[in-house]
């Protein structure tokens, strides 16, 4: 399967909070991915990963720098050109599932669909066969309440994949779950990223799943400090997943 | 998105059942407290519905129609001299005491017509004749007059049946159905010579003179050349009513009391709906966060919000405005409390609720349009 650049992002800068408060974030950041694979973004707590990770989203505005996501730069568009750009090409994994509860696991799932202005009886049957996918036909009549936690990921793993997006955009999927659901969502995970041009970028410091990942850049202080390319590299890197 | 918005409302059970109760005790309030002024100020102007004429002319002091400020006797036939009158009529009013056989005595609100024509007799008589009036020492009494002479009887009092006003008799010919008068006496109707009688005696006893106009002249016009002519006050059934109402309002706390009523209402449901709506926007502001961050738009999230907050809102002033009617419904079959639910006062009350909601919504709104959809990472 060939790859081609999915996301760049060069130089760019973020700080939070004002005069004496303020903390740079990132600091003149440089990363990319390329799609048909699965990048993790690793670093410990507060190196900046999720804040990159949103700025890649484009929910995030950066302070200055080029954010380029499939050839668009998401820091030359207004604010709904975004919003139309992440509804039709990015899927999202937060790490707290972020599903409504008042809605069916269907209904969660159909979201996506929806917000794109798809008929819900259209967005309903994709949400079920995105189900369907994950191994969940039978829960989707569930609401959240009813479900464990390794259920609700999955949920919102279909709620990623129903509008078939390029990039799968993942904020620390597998930590507030046991190690087995943990396994079987980043298996989900790779198994998303190796079908066509799609990428998945998974932001983690849990290292049991650094085993999945086809790249991995790790992130320190702000800055990417190394980019292992291959699964060799990674594994020689991290031998035990560590 | 709509499905999904009301989907999440309908969900939290709880805050939805809130806003709606919220909604629902300010509909009440306001259209309660609406109703009971309108139905107030209707009683305060009776005895010009139960006498429906074009012209009432008084003495020129009068503002309202309750007021009396007798006139010379004379002063009918200087009216029926103006140009443009077709008649002119004697007309008494005066609160009275009523004596029941039992001993016991009622206030009631004395009416004199004139002795030949009877201008101004009820149009509902339910039992008895009106032209048995002609007969002597003969009364009308209304039908809230016979609940209340009743009230130490052991059986309703009935046309045939005797009482006394300021110790002359007073024989029921008829039973009439009227409007409740505002001072809660019950209506008598007799003659204008009888009434006269019937009450203590002064220098001057006329109430009133009712007049009409002839055929080709308009009723404003003649009240201005009655004014004009004789330098008395001469008002249309419509000057009359509203130049009543309006000393109503201007001298009695009325408006102040059930205006309290009508904005505490306001307030409440403000208060209640809009905290109630913050607080099941703050729960959600995750939720609407993850929309955000999936694509949707502020508009679409705007739409949401207010979906939300208008279908709570028609629901509530529904619901309200139900309990209202069902309310005004057993009020008006007690028959003691003044209770007028005009087509305005739901287009006003609708109007509130809606400000109401959209107070509520725009609370809302302006989170979640500020909202930073990056926090569904954190």
């Amino acid at each position: 399967m060939g790859t081609s650049l999915g996301i760049r992002v060069q130089a760019v800068n973020k700080s939070f909070g004002r005069g004496e408060a303020r903390t740079a974030v990132l600091k003149q950041t440089t990363f990319s991915a390329e799609t048909g694979r699965l990048t993790m973004l690793v670093g410990p707590s507060g190196c900046g990963k999720t804040t990159l990770l949103s700025i890649i989203a484009g929910t995030l505005h950066a302070d200055d720098g080029e954010i380029e996501v499939l050839g668009q730069r998401l820091d030359q568009m207004k604010s709904n050109a975004v919003a139309k750009f992440r509804a039709k090409n990015l899927g999202f994994i937060f790490q707290q599932f972020n599903l409504i509860p008042t809605l069916t696991a269907a209904e969660n799932v159909s979201v996506p669909l929806v917000i794109q202005g798809h008929p819900y009886r259209y967005a309903e049957k994709k949400a079920r066969d995105a189900l369907a996918w994950v191994d969940l036909a039978d829960h989707a009549n569930f609401r959240p309440a009813k479900m464990s936690g390794g259920q609700l990921q999955r949920v919102a793993i279909a709620r990623a994949l129903v509008h078939d997006p390029q990039v799968i955009l993942c904020d620390e999927p597998t930590s507030s779950l046991d190690s087995e659901n943990g396994q079987q969502v980043m298996e989900l995970l790779r198994k998303a990223a190796a079908q066509r041009d799609r990428m998945v970028l998974v932001v983690t410091h849990d290292n049991r799943t650094y085993r999945f990942a086809d790249r991995m850049a790790e992130m320190e202080d702000g800055r990417i400090l190394r980019v292992l390319d291959t699964q060799e590299e990674i594994r020689m890197h991290h031998p035990l997943g560590e | 998105m709509i499905r999904i918005a009301l989907k999440m409302l309908f969900g939290d059970r709880g805050k939805y059942l809130m806003l709606i109760s919220g909604i629902t005790f300010a509909t009440l309030l306001m259209a309660q407290g609406m109703s009971l002024f309108c139905g107030l100020m209707s009683w305060t102007f009776s005895t010009m519905r139960n006498v429906r004429v074009p012209i009432w002319v008084a003495d020129p002091q009068v503002e309202q129609c309750n007021d009396n400020k007798p006139m010379r006797d004379t002063d009918t036939t200087r009216v029926r001299s103006v140009d443009g009158v077709a008649w002119a009529v004697p007309f008494f009013q005066n609160l009275s005491m009523a004596r029941m056989q039992d001993g016991t005595s009622k206030m009631i609100t004395l009416i004199g017509l004139d002795n030949n024509t009877l201008i101004g007799a009820p149009t509902k008589i339910i039992a008895g004749r009106l032209e048995d009036l002609r007969m002597p020492n003969t009364v009308i009494i209304d039908d809230f007059g016979v609940q209340r002479f009743s009230e130490s009887r052991d059986h309703l009092i009935g046309v045939g049946d005797v009482f006394e006003i300021n110790d002359r008799e007073a024989r029921i010919v008829a039973i009439c159905e009227t409007h409740r008068s505002f001072t809660g006496g019950p209506y008598v109707f007799t003659t204008y010579d009888r009434a006269v009688q019937y009450a203590p005696g002064q220098r001057k006893m006329l109430s009133f003179v009712l007049a009409a106009p002839q055929e080709g002249v308009s009723a404003e016009e003649l009240a201005r050349r009655i004014a004009a002519q004789t330098g008395l006050a001469a008002f249309t059934h419509s000057e009359f009513a509203w130049s009543t109402i309006m000393w109503y309002i201007r001298n009695t706390g009325i408006p102040i009391n059930v205006g309290t009523i009508v904005i505490i209402g306001f307030i409440i449901g403000a208060v209640i709906s809009g905290q109630t709506f913050y607080s099941f926007v703050l729960e959600n502001t995750r939720h609407f966060a993850a929309l955000r961050a999936m694509g949707a738009s502020s508009g679409e999230l705007t739409a949401m919000l207010l979906a939300q907050a208008f279908l709570v809102g028609f629901i509530g002033y529904g619901t309200g405005l139900g309990f209202v009617s069902v309310l005004g419904i057993n009020l008006l079959k007690l028959g003691k409390v003044p209770f007028l639910l005009l087509w305005q006062i739901p287009a006003v009350v609708g109007i509130a609720v809606m400000v109401i909601v959209a107070i509520s919504a725009v609370i809302g709104i302006a989170r979640i349009v500020r909202l930073e959809p990056a926090i569904v990472f954190r």
